[in-house]
C-alpha cells in the first residue's frame, strides 16, 4: 500500500521545470528526508506530494519553510488554526471570540513540550525565528494526521533541541516527509534519504547505504 | 500586452486636450471688481471672529458626527462586501454606489428622507461602502499568500477568512478608514450647502450676511480639524465616537417628511414622465431623446472641458509646487510650503469653489481654480513626501536648489507624477459634475435643475449618465496607467479622495 505516487512526472514551480520524470512513492510508517541544495526542488516536490495527498483525502499536516503564521495572532489561535475544518463555522466563530477550555489545555500540553508553555498568548509576531518555528510545529502537532510534511522545520533552532524537536515529530507521526539541510539530523531522524540533484533523484536509500561520498557528490559545485 | 506608453506623451497628450479644450470654456471674469471683492474679505478674514462659537461648535460637531456615522456604516458594508468580490454582482454594485457622488445621492435621498441626519449619513454611507469593498477587497487579495495555503484544506471560508486572511490585513484596514475619515470630513462639510446642518451651510450663512470674519473663524478651525485628525480620532475610542455621533444625530431637529415618501419616490417620481401619464414608447423616445440632446450632452461636454483644464493646472501646480515642501529645495521654505499645501488639501473643492465664486462671480475659472489647486496640493504633497525617501538626496554631494529638482526629482519622481494624474483624473470628473451645483453648466447644473423643478425622472437619468462617465474614466485611467507601467506602481489608496 502507497500513500502517494509520481511515475515519470515532471514538477514545475510556477513555469518553470524543476524536477524531470520523477518517480517516488511514499509508504506508510517511512521517515523520508529530503536532501539537496537551495532551489533544487525540495519544497517544489513537497507542494506536490501535500496536493495529491490531500486530493485523496489524506489528512496531512504541513509545516511550510516560511512558518505561514499569522503573525497579528496569538500562538494559541495560529495553533488552533490547524483544525479549522473539524468544526463547523459557528464552533470555529466561538472559538475565535474566545478559544474553549479543551482547545486551550491540549496547546497548552503541546506547547511544553515545546518550550513555548509561556508563550501561549503572546502574538506571533513578536517571537524570535526559532520560537516563530516551534510554534509552527505545535500547529502541525495539533492538527495531527497520517503524514507529516514538513520544510526545513528546525532551520532556526540550535542542534539539540533540533534533535529533540525532529525526536517528538516521530513520535507524533507515523509517516513523514521532510526537507533538511542537516545531514546528521538527517541521518539520525531518517528512515530513507532522497538526495535531489539537477532536476533528477541522486540517491534514495536508507541512511546507513548512503556513503559520505554521495553527500559530497550532492552538494559540490560540479 | 502592448508596448509601455512614454509617460512624457501621455503627459502632452493631457496637456495639448486642455489647451485644445481652452477656447470652449468659459473663463471670463463674472464679476467686474474681483479686487475689490477680494479686498473686503481678506480685511475681515484677517481678523477671525471667533464670538459665534456656539454656531461655529454645534456645527463643526455635526460635521463630524456625520462624517463618523456615515464612515462606520460605510466601512461596516464594504467589509461585508468584500470577501464576495470575486462575485459580478457584488462588484456592479461597488461600481454603482461610488460613481454618485455624496452630494448627488444627499439629493436623491432627501427626496426620500427630506433634510434629516439619515440624509445625510447615508449620502456618505453608500459611496463609501462602494469604496470599502474595493479598497478592502484589493487588501484581502494582496495579503501575503502562505498562510491561507497553509490553512487545513476543505476549511470553510468565513473560517479560513476570520482566522486567516482578515488578521493578516486588519492594521491595513484600520489605517485605511483612518484615511477615509479624512475624506468623510470634507464630504460631510459639503453636505451643508445643499441644506444639511454642517459646515458649508455654516459658510454659507455666514457669507450671506457679509460675517467673513466668521467664516474666516469657522474655516480655520475645520482646516486643523483636518490636520490634527490623527491625533484625536483614535481606534481604541472608535466606539465611544461612534456613540457619541449616533446620540447627537438623533437629537437634530429636522423637518418631518410625510409617510410613503420612499414608495412614491420609486413608484412615480421615478418613472419617466411618458410613461407616467401612458403616452406610450414613441414619446419616450423623444422625451429621452430630447433630454439627452439637451442637457445630457451639453452637459457631459463642459464637464470633461473643464475636467481636462482642471486636470492640466492641477499637473503644473504638482510637478512646480512639490519642491516647496522638500527641505533641500527650499530650505526654511518648507514650512510655509507645507502650511499652503495642507490648507488646499484640507479645503474641499467644493468650497474653495463656493469661495472663489463670491470673488469672481459666474464663469468656470472659479471652478477650474479650485479643482487644480485642491488636486495640485495633493499631487504636490504625496510627490514631496516621496522626494524626500528617496536616498540618492541623502548623497552628501547631491545638488540643491533647482538643479536637484530638474535633474534629481522630477526625472526620478515623473512615472510617479503622471500616475497620480491619472488616478485624480477620475476625482477631478466627478468633482467638476458636482460643481455644477454651483451654478457652472456641467452635469451637476442640470441635475440640481431637474431636482428644483421636481423633475426627478430626468435626474435620474442624468445621474446615470453621470455614473457611466466617472466609471468610463475610471477603466480609462487604469488602462493607461497599466500601459505606462506594466508592473505597477503599487496601491495609490493614500490619493483616493
Amino acid at each position: 500500500m502507497t500513500l502517494v505516487a509520481f511515475t515519470t512526472e515532471d514538477l514545475a514551480h510556477g513555469s518553470k521545470r524543476v524536477l524531470k520524470r520523477l518517480s517516488l512513492t511514499v509508504s506508510p510508517g517511512e521517515r523520508i528526508v529530503l536532501l539537496g541544495r537551495s532551489g533544487v526542488g525540495k519544497s517544489t516536490l513537497l507542494n506536490a506530494i501535500y496536493d495529491r495527498m490531500t486530493a485523496s483525502g489524506l489528512r496531512v499536516a504541513l509545516v511550510p519553510q516560511d512558518t505561514a503564521l499569522v503573525p497579528q495572532l496569538s500562538v494559541l489561535r495560529n495553533a488552533l488554526i490547524g483544525r479549522l475544518d473539524d468544526q463547523s463555522w459557528l464552533r470555529n466563530l466561538m472559538a475565535w471570540v474566545r478559544p474553549g477550555r479543551g482547545q486551550r489545555a491540549e496547546v497548552q500540553e503541546i506547547l511544553s513540550q515545546l518550550d513555548l508553555a509561556g508563550l501561549i498568548d503572546r502574538p506571533v509576531e513578536v517571537l524570535s525565528g526559532g520560537q516563530k518555528q516551534r510554534a509552527a510545529l505545535a500547529r502541525a502537532i495539533y492538527r495531527g494526521g497520517t503524514v507529516l510534511l514538513a520544510d526545513e522545520p528546525v532551520s532556526a533552532v540550535d542542534e539539540t533541541q533540533a534533535r529533540r524537536l525532529m525526536g517528538l515529530l516521530h513520535t507524533r507521526f507515523q509517516t513523514s516527509v521532510v526537507a533538511l539541510h542537516d545531514v546528521d539530523l538527517a541521518r539520525a531522524y531518517g528512515t530513507r534519504l532522497i538526495g535531489l540533484r539537477d532536476g533528477g533523484v541522486l540517491f534514495d536509500a536508507g541512511p546507513e547505504a548512503i556513503s559520505d561520498l554521495q553527500i559530497q557528490r550532492l552538494y559540490s559545485d560540479v | 500586452m502592448s508596448r509601455p506608453l512614454g509617460r512624457l506623451q501621455v503627459a502632452l497628450l493631457f496637456l495639448g486636450l486642455a489647451c485644445a479644450a481652452l477656447p470652449f470654456a468659459d473663463l471670463g471674469w463674472g464679476r467686474t471688481d474681483p479686487a475689490a471683492a477680494l479686498l473686503r474679505m481678506m480685511g475681515q478674514a484677517v481678523s477671525p471672529n471667533f464670538a459665534a462659537i456656539e454656531a461655529i461648535g454645534s456645527t463643526l460637531a455635526s460635521t463630524i458626527a456625520f462624517a463618523v456615522a456615515g464612515v462606520a456604516f460605510g466601512a461596516g458594508a464594504g467589509f461585508l462586501m468584500a470577501p464576495f468580490w470575486a462575485r459580478r454582482g457584488v462588484r456592479i454594485a461597488s461600481v454603482a454606489l461610488r460613481s454618485v457622488h455624496e452630494l448627488f445621492w444627499a439629493l436623491v435621498l432627501m427626496q426620500v428622507f427630506g433634510i434629516a441626519p439619515l440624509t445625510g449619513v447615508l449620502a456618505i454611507a453608500l459611496p463609501y461602502a462602494g469604496i470599502f469593498a474595493k479598497v478592502f477587497a484589493e487588501q484581502i487579495e494582496d495579503g501575503p499568500k502562505g498562510p491561507p495555503r497553509a490553512a487545513p484544506p476543505r476549511s470553510d471560508a468565513l473560517s479560513v477568512f476570520l482566522w486567516v486572511r482578515f488578521p493578516l490585513v486588519r492594521a491595513d484596514m484600520q489605517s485605511y478608514v483612518l484615511y477615509r475619515m479624512e475624506c468623510a470630513l470634507r464630504s460631510s462639510a459639503v453636505l451643508g450647502f445643499i441644506g444639511l446642518p454642517t459646515l458649508g451651510f455654516q459658510l454659507d450663512t455666514f457669507f450671506k450676511q457679509g460675517q467673513y470674519a466668521e467664516a474666516s473663524a469657522i474655516l480655520l478651525i475645520y482646516i486643523a480639524l483636518i490636520a490634527t485628525l490623527r491625533h484625536w480620532l483614535r481606534w481604541r475610542a472608535a466606539l465611544v465616537w461612534l456613540g457619541g455621533a449616533l446620540i447627537w444625530l438623533a437629537a437634530l431637529k429636522h423637518p418631518p417628511m410625510g409617510s410613503g415618501a420612499l414608495w412614491r419616490f420609486l413608484s412615480q417620481d421615478l418613472v419617466p414622465a411618458p410613461l407616467r401619464k401612458g403616452e406610450g414608447l414613441a414619446r419616450l423616445a423623444d422625451w429621452l431623446g430630447s433630454l439627452l440632446r439637451h442637457e445630457a450632452l451639453p452637459g457631459l461636454w463642459s464637464t470633461l472641458v473643464l475636467g481636462q483644464i482642471a486636470l492640466a493646472l492641477t499637473g503644473l501646480l504638482a510637478i512646480i509646487g512639490f519642491g516647496a515642501i522638500v527641505p533641500r529645495v527650499v530650505g526654511w521654505g518648507r514650512y510655509p510650503g507645507h502650511l499652503l499645501l495642507v490648507t488646499l488639501r484640507s479645503m474641499p473643492e467644493y468650497i474653495l469653489g463656493y469661495l472663489f465664486l463670491q470673488l469672481f462671480g459666474h464663469s468656470m475659472l472659479p471652478a477650474i481654480l479650485a479643482l487644480g489647486l485642491h488636486n495640485g496640493a495633493i499631487i504636490a504633497h504625496l510627490l514631496g513626501r516621496e522626494a524626500q525617501s528617496l536616498s540618492s538626496l541623502h548623497r552628501r554631494d547631491a545638488p540643491g536648489g533647482v538643479n536637484l529638482l530638474l535633474y534629481e526629482l522630477v526625472p526620478r519622481l515623473f512615472a510617479r507624477f503622471v500616475a497620480l494624474c491619472l488616478y485624480r483624473w477620475e476625482i477631478i470628473l466627478r468633482e467638476t459634475a458636482v460643481l455644477g451645483i454651483l451654478g457652472v453648466a456641467t452635469l451637476g447644473f442640470y441635475i440640481d435643475s431637474a431636482m428644483a423643478e421636481l423633475r426627478l425622472d430626468r435626474m435620474a437619468v442624468l445621474l446615470i449618465v453621470t455614473g457611466l462617465m466617472t466609471a468610463g474614466v475610471d477603466a480609462l485611467s487604469r488602462h493607461l496607467r497599466r500601459r505606462i507601467d506594466p508592473a505597477g506602481n503599487g496601491p495609490l489608496i493614500a490619493a483616493s479622495c
